[in-house]
């Protein structure tokens, strides 16, 4: 199951151009960029693992995109993300995230139902991928 | 594009493949696909036919270069060797722009250059320049200048090199990094020294990212010669080795003109002959520092200026006699004073001190 969260996740994966693009964009807004990876891309898992310190102060996009480049090979096989943080006035939060990575094959989700007192129902998203140990998800991506 | 589309139903497809940067220049030749630059963000125009013909002046004013060669031709006096190989470097640059249009395929020049020369002979300025001048040309995306010392690239204990020395690296990307007084990163005596890993990091980035940064190196020319020795690598990476000549006492007189002409102060004339005067001795000085120490004098003659007035203290002062510097602020600089002074290269102190 392909997983839709962030900026363009509805999309079609950007291509290499096209995230240089976007950070472009980011970087023209004043936002800063940052890299982030995770095996755990529950919705509700909103903290990801930082690659690196944030990018405040880099001012253009191939010094961003090394980083991309950089976590893509050390995490082939998990999801990582670029965020831009617009740090003005008011807003302080993040502007965008967008998934540049993603395993090969994403086994999803399934919903969980709990059945509790007089016969309510609590549902739960329970990821696939989580039922291994950490760090041990998506390897390879062969064979799942 | 150099991506294929991924297709909207096609799951296990690997959308994201992963490209190392320079993996294209590995072999050495450095061809550069004109479909894979990437980064810059203009749009190249379509490709030419074979038989259209294109005007070399009005493309120089599109990009804006004659602009900036103008100004350092105005801002910097002197310099010859200097500004004719700037020059150079930009016309090489402009062709290679309308040959690109033609859609030759020409391997992308290297530019990263290494200046030398005396303190004070403009190496900075020059740079700053260089930076804005591979912008326009779109050889740069952004044309900033990241200026740096051995303190911002090597670290202090094992491990904190490399990190330190990319994330200046990521700073200086789409523009220019200066890398002052080189030589310091290569220290001969201690081979455990960290500056070691700096060097092989800028080498790779050197080699591997020439299309997102152009590294200046700079400093002292004899040490600069030991550097490039002890680094035969750092040596062949660097196509552009410019000397900076020290300036002649006619050109320095223009500089502190220029100076001057910028802070709205003006030499009388018989200050004009002191301060050629004081030039010629001043020259003979160790420590001579060209046009900083040009600077330097100037800021002291303005202070000496400030005591004459307020010390005079005339009821008649007009605006002509605040801009004026008359022959006594200079003279009573302390190089009129001893001449033994210059033999023993210790400047004597004074109150107002007479340093670089």
């Amino acid at each position: 199951m392909r997983i839709t969260q962030g900026t363009f996740s509805f999309l079609p994966d950007l291509t290499d151009d096209e995230i240089k693009a976007q950070i472009r964009y980011a970087i023209a807004n004043g936002w800063a960029l940052a890299v982030e990876y995770t095996d755990d891309p529950h919705p509700r898992n909103s903290y990801w693992e930082m690659w690196d310190l944030p990018m405040f102060d880099v001012v253009d996009a191939s010094g961003v995109f090394l980083e991309v480049t950089r976590c893509r090979e050390a995490f082939a096989n998990h999801y990582v993300k670029v965020t831009a943080y617009d740090p003005s006035h008011c807003r302080q939060t993040t502007a965008f995230d967008l998934i540049v990575n993603r395993p090969a094959i994403e086994p999803g989700f399934r919903l969980d139902r709990q059945e509790v007192s007089d016969r309510q129902i609590r549902y739960t998203v329970h990821s696939y991928a989580s039922e291994q140990p950490h760090g041990e998800r998506y390897r390879s991506g062969s064979s799942q | 594009m150099s991506e294929p589309e991924p297709e909207p139903g096609s799951e296990p497809a690997r959308p994201f493949s992963i490209r190392r940067d320079g993996d294209d220049n590995a072999a050495g030749d450095g061809a550069r696909a004109p479909d894979a630059s990437g980064s810059d963000a203009e749009t190249v125009p379509d490709r030419l036919p074979d038989d259209a013909l294109v005007d070399v002046r009005s493309e120089q004013e599109a990009v804006h270069t004659q602009e900036v060669l103008d100004r350092l031709d105005r801002e910097l006096v002197g310099l010859v060797p200097v500004k004719s190989r700037i020059r150079e470097i930009g016309d090489l640059l402009l062709v290679d722009r309308l040959r690109e249009r033609f859609g030759i395929e020409s391997s992308r020049p290297t530019l990263h250059m290494s200046f030398t020369g005396s303190p004070g002979t403009g190496k900075t300025t020059v740079a700053l320049r260089m930076a804005e001048l591979l912008h326009r040309l779109g050889y740069l995306a952004k044309g900033h200048m990241v200026s740096v010392t051995r303190d911002d690239l090597v670290g202090q204990y094992i491990g904190h090199t490399a990190p330190k020395t990319k994330e200046v690296l990521k700073r200086a990307m789409g523009g220019v990094l200066f890398v002052d007084e080189a030589y310091y990163l290569y220290r001969q005596e201690n081979e455990r020294d960290y500056g070691q890993e700096t060097i092989e990091i800028l080498l790779q980035v050197m080699e591997n990212q020439r299309e997102d940064l152009v590294v200046i190196l700079a400093g002292y020319k004899d040490r600069m010669d030991e550097f490039f020795q002890s680094n035969p690598g750092m040596s062949s990476r660097i196509a552009h080795h410019i000397h900076f000549p020290d300036y002649t006492r006619d050109e320095l007189v223009q500089v502190a003109g220029l100076m001057l002409a910028q802070q709205h102060y003006e030499l009388s004339s018989e200050a004009e002959t002191a301060f050629e005067d004081y030039l010629e001795r001043r020259m003979r000085q160790p420590r001579f520092a060209n046009a900083r120490s040009v600077r330097n004098a100037l800021e002291r003659a303005r202070l000496r200026q400030a005591a004459r007035i307020v010390a005079e203290a005339r009821t008649d002062l007009g605006k002509a006699d605040l801009m004026q510097i008359e022959a006594a602020d200079i003279l009573r600089s302390r190089v009129f004073d001893d001449d033994s002074a210059t033999c023993t290269g210790e400047p004597p102190q004074e109150t107002i001190d007479e340093g670089a």
